[in-house]
């Protein structure tokens, strides 16, 4: 339910997958079959780990065909705990969940992308519902999520403060890179932010809007690259982000905008109480709303594209193989779309809102 | 829901927070307040341009209008001046015209009255010749004539019957 807009995109990419594999499960025999299988739930383990943040900046994995093992070559990161006190150390001693780190008296393991508190032995004890019941720190480690984040906003200022500067240098003229974005701040500011919100109080909030239209765009295109990086796709990133324009909102709403939701004008009494409470819901649905358009959007895009991906190694023959690749490329070039257009729409209703909030109405004007 | 409470890394969250508000103010400062500023700046002085040359052309309509009333006053200046010239010339002409008649007037007047005089001096002179020679034929007639009495008698009826009464 929560994947709700990108629901066809699912079920198209699970019908291909199911529906193809099969069909070259049928032509293979059950030797192979039993290895496309194998392959199959490695694919969906390799998907979903991709999905989620890591410690470490991993590039390439790769099975040593000699000792049969899994090589990880990529960047280790530090991990930061809050247990007691600062703890930090190296992701590379983690060795992806093989091994227990120990810090003083305190043990700490790896296990599927979150770090417990273990014995020595790194035992994991489960509940009913098979889920870890070892204690976790808070865990602040400077993950691949925190990295690209980072990365971009430096890619940002350096772009945008060149932007800046060479209007000083040029005479009110862009030059360089930035010159490539200024019809797009102006397009935030002229097409999202003026017409609703207005032209009197927009100002104060293109920071914001125009920090938030580039940082969502830009990390949805970082997600498309080769990389594997998968921020906005993330609940925690997108909640974060739809919080902030939840507590503007709130912050710069009017007295019109707080009327409306507790004793909407121009309605009788009786529909002004039954509408309070959901004017009330709606306030916190309307966020609610931005962080799952875009967590599922970009999840959903990353799911479809990786699965087609896959396709072409599960049918390893020419005619599904390259007919896969055709169905990758497409949507890539589909999912280029949809970096910028989840950014559009996030800064757009973000613009929305914050109009909500600072609109003004004369006592006399009929609503 | 549940998949995604369990995907929430609050770590990641506070990161997120932390870096995503530092992006915000330090982008505004040096990045979008330059960039606004510059780019309202740049639509400000566009628009006075093309204000200017608005005005400035209106500036130029209003000279050639002006111009045009000059050269029309200047126009109608000229012709008034012309007709002035004409009948200024037109009473000069009359005035010397009317001064030489009355001249001329004056000159035949004073030759008709002179004339006048020489014929009356003739007159007088031929009159007075004519007496004389009236006389003088008078004289030798008489002289000649006036020796026999018949001829006396004769001539005295003549001058009778001549002299109608």
């Amino acid at each position: 339910m929560l994947i709700m807009p990108k629901g066809p995109y699912l079920y198209l990419a699970t019908f291909l997958l199911v529906s193809f594999s099969t069909l070259s499960a049928k032509e293979s025999n059950s030797k192979d079959s039993k290895q496309t299988g194998e392959l199959k739930s490695e694919i969906k383990a390799y998907i979903l780990h991709h999905l989620e943040d890591s410690h470490d900046f991993n590039l390439l994995s790769y099975k040593d065909k000699a000792t049969n093992k899994k090589v990880h070559i990529g960047i280790p990161l530090p991990v930061i705990l809050w247990d007691d006190g600062l703890k930090v150390f190296s992701s590379s001693q983690l060795k992806h969940g093989k091994k227990v780190v120990q810090l003083g008296e305190n043990h700490y393991k790896l296990y599927h992308g979150k770090i417990y508190k273990t014995d020595a032995q790194g035992t994991i004890t489960y509940n009913n519902h098979h889920h870890p019941t070892n204690i976790k720190p808070i865990d602040f480690s400077i993950t691949k999520n925190v990295i690209s984040i980072l990365f971009t906003s430096l890619l940002m200022f350096v772009l945008f403060r060149g932007l800046a500067q060479s209007y000083k240098k040029n005479g009110l003229i862009a030059k360089g890179v930035g010159r490539f974005f200024e019809p797009i701040v102006l397009y935030v500011r002229d097409e999202i932010a003026i017409p609703n919100i207005g032209e009197k109080h927009h100002r104060r909030f293109m920071g914001y809007l125009l920090t938030l239209f580039f940082f969502v765009w830009f990390l949805n295109l970082l997600g498309l690259t080769p990389l594997g990086i998968n921020v906005t796709g993330n609940i925690a990133i997108t909640f974060c982000l739809a919080l902030i324009t939840f507590v503007i909102t709130t912050l710069v709403g009017k007295k019109y905008y707080w009327k409306h939701i507790f004793w909407m004008p121009g309605v009788p009494w009786p529909m002004k109480i039954i509408l309070a409470p959901i004017e009330l819901l709606g306030l916190i649905i309307k966020p609610f709303s931005l962080m799952i358009r875009l967590y599922a959007n970009i999840s959903a895009g990353h799911i479809v594209l990786m699965s087609l991906i896959a396709l072409i190694f599960i049918f390893k023959n020419w005619i599904g193989s390259s007919l896969s690749f055709v169905l990758a490329f497409s949507i890539s070039i589909i999912e280029i779309l949809v970096a910028l257009l989840q950014a559009y729409i996030f800064t757009v209703l973000s613009a929305l809102y914050f109009g909500f909030a600072v609109e003004e109405h004369n006592e006399n004007e009929d609503h | 829901m549940e998949k995604l409470i369990n995907e929430f890394s609050f770590g990641l969250f506070f990161w997120q927070l932390f870096i995503f508000i530092g992006l915000v103010l330090l982008l505004r400062k040096f990045a979008w307040k330059p960039i606004l500023d510059a780019v309202n700046e740049r639509e400000t002085s566009i628009k006075d341009a093309m204000n200017s040359a608005e005005e400035a052309k209106k500036e130029i309509a209003s000279i050639q209008e002006d111009n045009q009333k000059v050269l029309k006053e200047a126009r109608a200046e000229r012709e008034a001046l012309l007709k002035e010239a004409r009948i200024n010339g037109a009473d000069i002409v009359a005035q010397a015209k009317a001064e030489a008649k009355a001249e001329a007037d004056k000159i035949i007047a004073q030759a008709q009255e002179s004339i006048q005089n020489e014929k009356r001096t003739a007159l007088n002179e031929l009159k007075n010749q004519v007496a004389q020679i009236s006389l003088d034929i008078a004289e030798k007639v008489i002289d000649s004539e006036l020796d026999s009495k018949e001829k006396q008698s004769k001539l005295v009826n003549q001058l009778i019957s001549d002299a109608s009464l």
